[in-house]
């Protein structure tokens, strides 16, 4: 054959039809993909419909979704388990995109979302410090802010795939503990810095305003390095589920440090062994031993579409999509396959880039009306890859509960229905 | 050329430049710490933050019974709410290929923990309404159900972090967190 050393757009990548990305980073025309399946017959004649001879409704102070988007909701657990209690998860199937509108992010209360009067909210730095201080929203609005994009991952999202058998959950039930948003608020440290961290100063205990007053210590050396207070998510005040009227972000650590409504950082020599940091997210191991103070949410990946609930229409091109994020820094590669990781292409990475930030990551793929198993495996730019579920088990075992980040698999039947599955 | 008059200018500029930047911006209002006192429910391990008081598995029975059993079911074992879980019992269940049961008893490397979560979280329906004496009691009835302590022995914030729980030494570092 005469020397064609680059593969042109359509031409397959990796095994069982995934197309070469070059789909998406020219965005050239698909030679060899087609949608086969379906019928391209002519389209029915135009018709003028009610909406366009009248006017429409007029303004309203806060927009809404359309109606016929209502099925875009946040899936929680019904009773018997009291109200607020657990989480509720973010419909990742139906997202695109690499921010969560705040409405459909993930919550995790211990007690339910309080309802707090930002004017008799404080906040309090106490502890090993020179000038212990109280802080009213007021005054924390008037500090100089900083926005920046992160992701917030429950410690035990995704915690369904320990589980020996398959579930057949969909991308929600078992990935849906995942949101991001613009988050703007002031830097933590400005203020340790003007109460004056006493030297033998190496933890802070954050603490919640709600009824569980939730608590977890925090390493100093994160505080001060790029912790943030929120004022604001998405353009907007922090929404009460994720924290009103400040709430904690530590980029790349577990959900669970991330305090939500805020009310008191205590400044210590040692953490002060809450119940969130020992008898919860802790990683018990293969052996009787368990790993405390796990911080960053480990590189990791799901495809969202195609997904359980999404049946594809026959064969054809599908683009597949999914989230990628390390809580370690940026997303260098995301690779997929369709025949269970026997074979790989790297899909296209849609910026911005950035660290503990999701991706949005996009292949081609011409299905052939087979069966399939589509899976996804993101490489962060510390160079950690993330494992299969058999190094993941091999690592840790299966009892870890939390902070489970192993290759995930979408097998699709000859129906063009998915499940989820191990292989 | 530049004059000597337009140089001290430029000085000037540069120096109330810095000054500028120096002066950051400090809006919190100290407080003493007598006035943070009842907000600051931290225990440490240690027992560093306990409250004066005094509680005995036996008082703490009752309490419990009123208090606690509708969620956490019958002597801390079959919990109505799944999320409350067991607090007593899975002795054992953390070894190699069992399906561990991770309770006060058999998890909790620490006792203070206990106290410190029951006085700031629970009852779930009015938490922080207990007695000082009410949460080392409903703690004590814990700790005598998992046979950590005896049902006459005082809980205090002197005994409280001398008890010895089971799997305190059950736990290592992640070996991958930043440095």
């Amino acid at each position: 054959m005469v020397g064609k050393t680059h593969p042109e757009p359509g031409d397959p990548a990796a095994g069982n039809g995934i197309l070469s990305r070059r789909i998406f980073l020219e965005g050239a025309l698909v030679a060899g993909a087609t949608s086969a399946g379906l019928s391209r017959g002519s389209a029915e004649p135009l018709t003028v419909q009610p909406w366009m001879k009248v006017p429409g409704p007029g303004f309203g102070g806060y927009g809404q979704p359309s109606p016929f988007e209502s099925k875009v909701i946040k899936v929680f657990p019904p009773p018997p388990n009291p109200a607020g209690v657990g989480a509720s998860r973010t419909p990742l199937h139906m997202l695109e995109g690499m921010i969560t509108p705040s409405g459909l992010h993930f919550e995790r209360s211990h007690s339910g979302v309080p309802e707090i009067d930002p004017d008799q909210h404080r906040l309090v730095i106490h502890g090993l410090v020179k000038r212990p201080l109280v802080f009213t929203v007021e005054a924390l609005s008037r500090y100089p802010m900083q926005s920046r994009i992160a992701f917030i991952e429950c410690g035990g999202n995704s915690q369904a795939l320990n589980a020996p058998q398959a579930q057949p959950l969909n991308v929600a039930a078992i990935h849906g503990l995942l949101g991001c948003s613009e988050w703007t608020g002031v830097r933590l440290s400005t203020l340790l810095d003007e109460a004056g961290i006493e030297p033998q100063a190496r933890w802070v205990i954050a603490e919640g305003a709600d009824a569980a007053a939730m608590s977890r210590s925090i390493p100093l050396a994160k505080a001060m390095d790029d912790a943030l207070l929120c004022l604001y998510q998405n353009g907007e005040r922090v929404r009460p589920s994720n924290g009103y009227p400040v709430r904690l972000l530590l980029p790349g650590f577990e959900g669970n440090m991330n305090v939500k409504w805020l009310r008191r950082l205590k400044l210590t020599a040692d953490p002060a062994m809450t119940k969130d940091e020992t008898s919860k997210y802790t990683i018990l191991l293969k052996d009787e031993k368990a790993w405390q103070f796990v911080f960053p949410m480990e590189v990791k990946s799901v495809i969202t579409r195609p997904s359980p609930g999404l049946t594809l229409r026959g064969p054809g091109f599908y683009e597949i999509s999914g989230q990628a994020w390390s809580g370690n820094g940026s997303i260098r590669q995301v690779d997929v396959s369709a025949d269970g990781g026997r074979s790989w292409a790297p899909a296209a990475l849609q910026g911005p880039i950035l660290p503990k930030a999701p991706v949005r990551f996009r292949a081609a793929w011409q299905w052939n009306g087979g069966p399939a198993v589509l899976q996804s495996r993101a490489t962060d730019d510390t160079g950690m890859m993330q494992p299969t579920r058999a190094q993941f088990g091999d690592e840790r075992g299966l009892r870890g509960v939390y902070h489970y980040n192993a290759i995930a698999s979408w097998r699709i039947d000859e129906k063009g229905e998915a499940s989820n599955v191990y292989v | 050329m530049f004059t000597s008059k337009s140089v001290a200018v430029c000085v000037s500029v540069l120096t109330s430049g810095s000054a500028a930047l120096a002066q950051s911006p400090q809006f919190g209002q100290s407080i003493e710490p007598a006035d943070i006192a009842a907000w600051d429910i931290s225990i440490g391990p240690d027992g560093a933050g306990l409250p004066p008081g005094r509680g005995t598995a036996i008082e703490g029975e009752a309490i419990y019974v009123a208090k606690c059993q509708a969620c956490h079911g019958d002597r801390g074992i079959g919990p109505s709410v799944v999320l409350a879980g067991a607090l007593v019992g899975g002795m054992g269940t953390l070894a190699p290929d069992k399906t561990p049961i991770k309770t006060v008893g058999s998890y909790w490397p620490y006792a203070t923990t206990l106290f410190d979560y029951v006085r700031r979280a629970m009852p779930f329906q009015e938490s922080k309404s207990l007695t000082a004496d009410e949460v080392y009691a409903v703690t004590a009835y814990i700790l005598d159900l998992n046979g950590m302590v005896g049902s006459n022995d005082v809980i205090d914030a002197q005994s409280l972090p001398k008890v010895r729980m089971p799997n305190r030494d059950g736990f290592i570092p992640f070996p991958r967190n930043p440095k």
